[in-house]
């Protein structure tokens, strides 16, 4: 058979993920030491796991409301409002959802029409693009820039927008840069936002690993809480990436028609997973700053290796990567990453794998204990003499 | 508690540069404080972390507990000083509880061991009943995991 003239346009369209085909070389050799993960490496904390664990044991096997467990939504609700200062009704301005992405999947497919473009910038987690192009949307990329410490600033966005420009989907604390973006950045750039009436998805997973000033979720300024979705999860957070728990805050407009969507593609969210949140939310606070003061360290140990072997890092601020530039060493991101993994078996990812512009730049996930960063960094030491 | 010995009782190999990088202070400051360390005793040494189960004839471990009558003065500091004054004895606690002092004690053989606690422990004035366990196996020794590490089973995800 002949699958192309059978399967949707569409989706055949996409292209798969560049990323996927370095995995695959990875995957086939031994003895490889990578930093390339992008999950914790600290499992999710116990009382968390036990909370699951009892509503398995007394049966709660159940499907859970649509939107979640009241419950939860008011944990979820509280603890952002602690958190971020966001103010959300846990009845009717939350959902909660398969991990993040799917929050992501279904916030594009209710904002965007076919023909509309979705401003993205780049480098950012791989999602945006292919899941705005599945909707019939067009996704209209924004570089941003080293020098600007990969934040986006306001006349990038402005210099990308036109009439068909509907949805900005930000993402910060950022996956691959670790960027994050100040109040300060965010109120420059909210400005253009409303002047040009567009609707945010703010992807805010990383929001509860910064290590210097506390995240600031663009939906707590002035005029822009109407018009953003907020998306998190327990993933990052607390550990918890195999409970696949993400959620949804914004206008009840906007909830009620993810809803609908996520009502009839999903149901609702993993029942064991949400009873295993809600005591994240209760009691998890020290093991939120447990990990990120580990992370902090890390950072500091990554960051500064890099710079000292002369390949230029800027501090990332929040999530749990760094971004080194490798153009000094006149190879291509994909060469680097190559040449690295074949001669000393340490696996990175190639900056373009997050879009065009991260060429020159590869991805380190410092998501590893001390020990295991030190081995990988003495073996890129050593790569680079012999370059 | 002060990351620094933290990090340091975690590997005491990690260099100045590295524990200034992890801990965001400067190398002059670091040497200074492990210094101080040192000189108050609160560092009391660097070693490495070895599976003797790995290494063949390194002797046998048991864990002693052991009854002591305290003297008048000194509680029980006296018979501990002579305890631990025995080379094989290589730690001494006090412990809370239904014993007093607990020992770790090595020998070549359990019969080195044996005969260390019938003929010169449990004949020490002031010791009133001992009893011997032997280590079969460790599994995890003061943080270290000595049976085979995990895997990381984390996936490769965008």
């Amino acid at each position: 058979m002949d699958y192309s003239k059978y399967l949707n346009k569409t989706i055949q369209s996409v292209k798969p993920s560049g990323i996927r085909r370095f995995f695959d070389i990875v995957n086939e050799m031994d003895d490889v030491i990578s930093l390339s993960i992008g999950e914790p490496d600290f499992r999710t904390p116990w009382h968390v796991r036990k909370a699951g664990i009892d509503s398995l044991e007394n049966g709660k096997t159940w499907y859970t409301p649509n939107r979640g467990f009241k419950k939860l939504c008011q944990e979820i609700s509280g603890f952002v409002n602690r958190k971020y200062n966001l103010d959300y009704n846990p009845d009717t301005e939350i959902l909660v959802t398969v991990g993040g992405s799917e929050a992501l999947d279904i916030a594009i497919r209710c904002m965007v029409n076919p023909g509309e473009e979705v401003l993205v910038h780049q480098p950012s987690f791989v999602c945006y693009e292919p899941l705005t192009k599945m909707c019939g949307a067009q996704a209209v990329v924004m570089n941003t820039k080293a020098e600007n410490d990969f934040r986006l600033k306001p006349e990038e966005l402005e210099a990308a927008i036109t009439e068909k420009s509907k949805l900005l989907i930000l993402s910060y604390p950022n996956n691959p840069t670790g960027a994050i973006m100040t109040k300060d950045d965010l109120q420059v750039l909210s400005e253009v936002i409303i002047k040009h009436d567009l609707l945010v998805i703010s992807d805010e997973i990383y929001s509860e690993l910064t290590y210097k000033d506390k995240h600031v979720s663009i939906a707590s300024l002035p005029g822009m809480r109407e018009r953003t979705v907020v998306i998190n999860g327990f993933s990052k957070a607390f550990a918890m990436t195999g409970w696949r728990l993400g959620y949804a805050m914004g206008p009840k407009e906007i909830i009620a028609m993810m809803t609908k969507l996520h009502q009839y593609c999903i149901m609702s969210a993993p029942t064991v997973a949400q009873y295993a949140a809600i005591e994240a939310l209760k009691n998890g606070d020290k093991d939120i700053e447990h990990m990120r003061s580990e992370y902090d360290m890390r950072r500091r140990l990554v960051v500064g290796t890099f710079n000292a072997m002369g390949l230029e890092t800027f501090e990332p601020l929040g999530a749990f990567y760094c971004f080194p530039c490798i153009k000094s060493t006149g190879l291509t991101s994909e060469e680097f990453c190559t040449k690295l993994l074949h001669s000393k078996h340490v696996a990175i990812v190639p900056g373009d794998a997050f879009g065009e512009c991260g060429e020159g730049f590869v991805r380190v996930s410092y998501s590893y204990s001390i020990n295991h960063l030190t081995e990988a960094l003495g073996r890129i030491k050593e790569f680079l003499e012999e370059l | 508690m002060d990351k620094l010995l933290r990090l340091l009782s975690d590997n005491s190999t990690y260099s100045t540069s590295e524990l200034s990088m992890l801990l965001g202070e400067s190398e002059q400051a670091i040497k200074e404080r492990i210094d101080a360390y040192e000189k108050q005793g609160v560092i009391k040494g660097y070693r490495a972390v070895i599976n003797w189960e790995k290494v063949a004839d390194s002797g046998v471990t048991a864990y002693i507990e052991l009854k002591v009558t305290p003297t008048k003065d000194k509680g029980f500091d006296e018979i501990a000083e002579r305890v631990m004054a025995f080379e094989e004895v290589s730690s001494v606690s006090l412990m809370a509880g239904t014993y007093d002092l607990g020992l770790t004690v090595k020998g070549d053989t359990i019969q080195d061991v044996s005969s260390f606690v019938s003929r010169k422990l449990s004949t020490l004035e002031g010791v009133l009943s001992t009893a011997t366990h032997f280590f079969l196996k460790r599994y995890k020794y003061d943080g270290t995991v000595l049976t085979d590490t995990a895997v990381d089973e984390r996936c490769m995800q965008f």
